[in-house]
């Protein structure tokens, strides 16, 4: 190994550079993760929101969260997956009693699973849409990224997190877990815990698994 | 539910007597001004009757409708949709006073069409973009597990069936329809348990369910994002 570096000097250069870039990356890494749950400094006038529209019930949740957001969460954009149309269909339906005046965006992004889809098939459909976030997020570059628990979120969530570190955007995760669950957290959740800067859950029985989740006294939508 | 209000006259007698009487008086042959006459003299009797005869008295006598609205979502639960429209299942919906069955069968294969079996009127669809008017003239829901559908079922304040579909691998669904049933807000069952659900079922004793604190979470997001 030392002698190809002695012949070879700027391949040295090449290499310390690369071991430097990847340990700035993963000092940047931990304090991102480390300050991930905190308060924001800087007080906005206003925080733009993408919500991450799920299949059927997901979406409906979602919307009515949306609602109960003062005008100063705007503007509001979603993520739909491509095969989902009702979606489409609730948002506009909410948009349009929001006022025609609010412009809001709609991206969509391959699903990273449908139901009952094979674990090993997930993984490479995850990949997929991973790489349609990344485009999404560079474009849209949200305050704030809202979360109910489907899986097209996840794709979402790590190119978010990739860009945090990058320090791309500053974008806050806030994941909602669905009031359909009561005992047990969806896998979304579950990987999400650690990385949301607010974790919501509906039922109180939550709390014993997911101490620093945060319960407002009841169902929220 | 709809209901059909059948006004029944008291003295059908008196109504029909004096028009009756007259027109035993008419001679052959008519004339235009016999008839206009005639007429008129029937128009005035009625109203006179109306009015002033007592003896002529209403009563009024309700029919009603009672429907079920069967929804599924965006899922596909042919064991469901078959079920409900099956024999054994339709004989109880009647025997309950029901007399027509909506069923909304999503992604199913096992498409429900309009016809008459059971004493019930049948009919069904796959999708609508909104099905809040179906809920509204439905007496009875009876649906799948999904959390939309449940909420939207009980914020109309409506009786509820819940059927988990077993055949779900992630079957996280048992847990919403079981927490509402614990609390009294539903009935909940599985497709083999329906029959003996919907035979015992005591809809008076169903709880309505509570408001959200939707504006709890604005509140909470405020005050943490300094807005």
């Amino acid at each position: 190994m030392s002698c190809i570096f002695r012949y070879f000097p700027p391949m040295k250069m090449a290499f310390l550079l690369i071991i430097g870039l990847l340990v700035l990356f993963v000092i940047r890494l931990c304090y991102v993760l480390f300050h991930l749950q905190e308060k924001p400094l800087k007080a906005l006038k206003s925080r733009s929101v993408l919500a991450v529209a799920g299949s059927g019930g997901h979406t409906t949740e979602i919307v009515r969260l949306l609602s109960s957001l003062p005008s100063t969460f705007r503007p509001h954009s979603y993520v739909v997956a491509t095969s989902d149309k009702m979606s489409v269909t609730k948002i506009e339906s909410f948009e349009s009693t929001e006022g025609s005046e609010n412009k809001f965006t709609l991206y969509k992004i391959p699903r990273s699973r449908e139901v009952s889809q094979s674990w090993g098939s997930t993984i490479i459909t995850t990949f997929h849409a991973c790489l349609a976030s990344f485009p999404i997020m560079w474009k849209s570059r949200p305050d704030i990224l809202l979360c109910n628990g489907p899986g097209t979120c996840i794709p979402l969530c790590i190119v978010a997190l990739i860009y945090k570190v990058l320090g791309i955007c500053a974008t806050d995760i806030v994941f909602v877990e669905s009031m359909c669950r009561v005992t047990t957290m969806s896998l979304s959740g579950k990987i999400l815990y650690p990385f949301a800067n607010r974790f919501y859950v509906q039922w109180p029985q939550l709390l014993q698994q997911y101490p620093n989740a945060i319960y407002l006294g009841g169902r929220l939508v | 539910m709809y209901c059909i209000h059948h006004i029944i006259a008291n003295d059908q007698e008196t109504f029909l007597n004096t028009p009756i009487l007259f027109l035993a008086h008419i001679k052959c042959k008519l004339h235009f001004e016999h008839v206009f006459s005639g007429l008129s003299f029937i128009f005035m009797s009625l109203l006179f009757l109306i009015l002033i005869d007592n003896s002529v008295s209403f009563r009024t006598t309700e029919i009603c409708f009672m429907s079920v609205f069967v929804t599924v979502g965006t899922t596909s639960f042919d064991e469901l949709t078959e079920l409900v429209t099956s024999e054994p299942i339709l004989k109880i919906l009647e025997t309950k006073s029901y007399s027509s069955l909506l069923v909304q069968y999503g992604r199913g294969h096992h498409q429900v069409k309009e016809c008459n079996t059971a004493g019930l009127k049948i009919n069904g669809y796959r999708y609508k973009d909104s099905i809040s008017g179906d809920i509204t003239n439905a007496d009875l829901v009876i649906s799948h597990a999904g959390a939309g559908t449940c909420l939207e079922v009980l914020g109309a304040r409506k009786p509820l069936v819940v059927v988990v579909n077993e055949k779900l691998m992630d079957n996280h669904q048992f847990e919403l329809a079981k927490q509402l049933h614990q609390d009294g807000h539903l009935l909940y069952c599985t497709c083999s348990t329906l029959g003996s659900t919907l035979s015992e079922m005591d809809l008076q004793s169903l709880e309505p369910l509570p408001a959200p604190k939707t504006n709890k979470f604005g509140e909470d997001l405020t005050l943490h994002f300094q807005l």
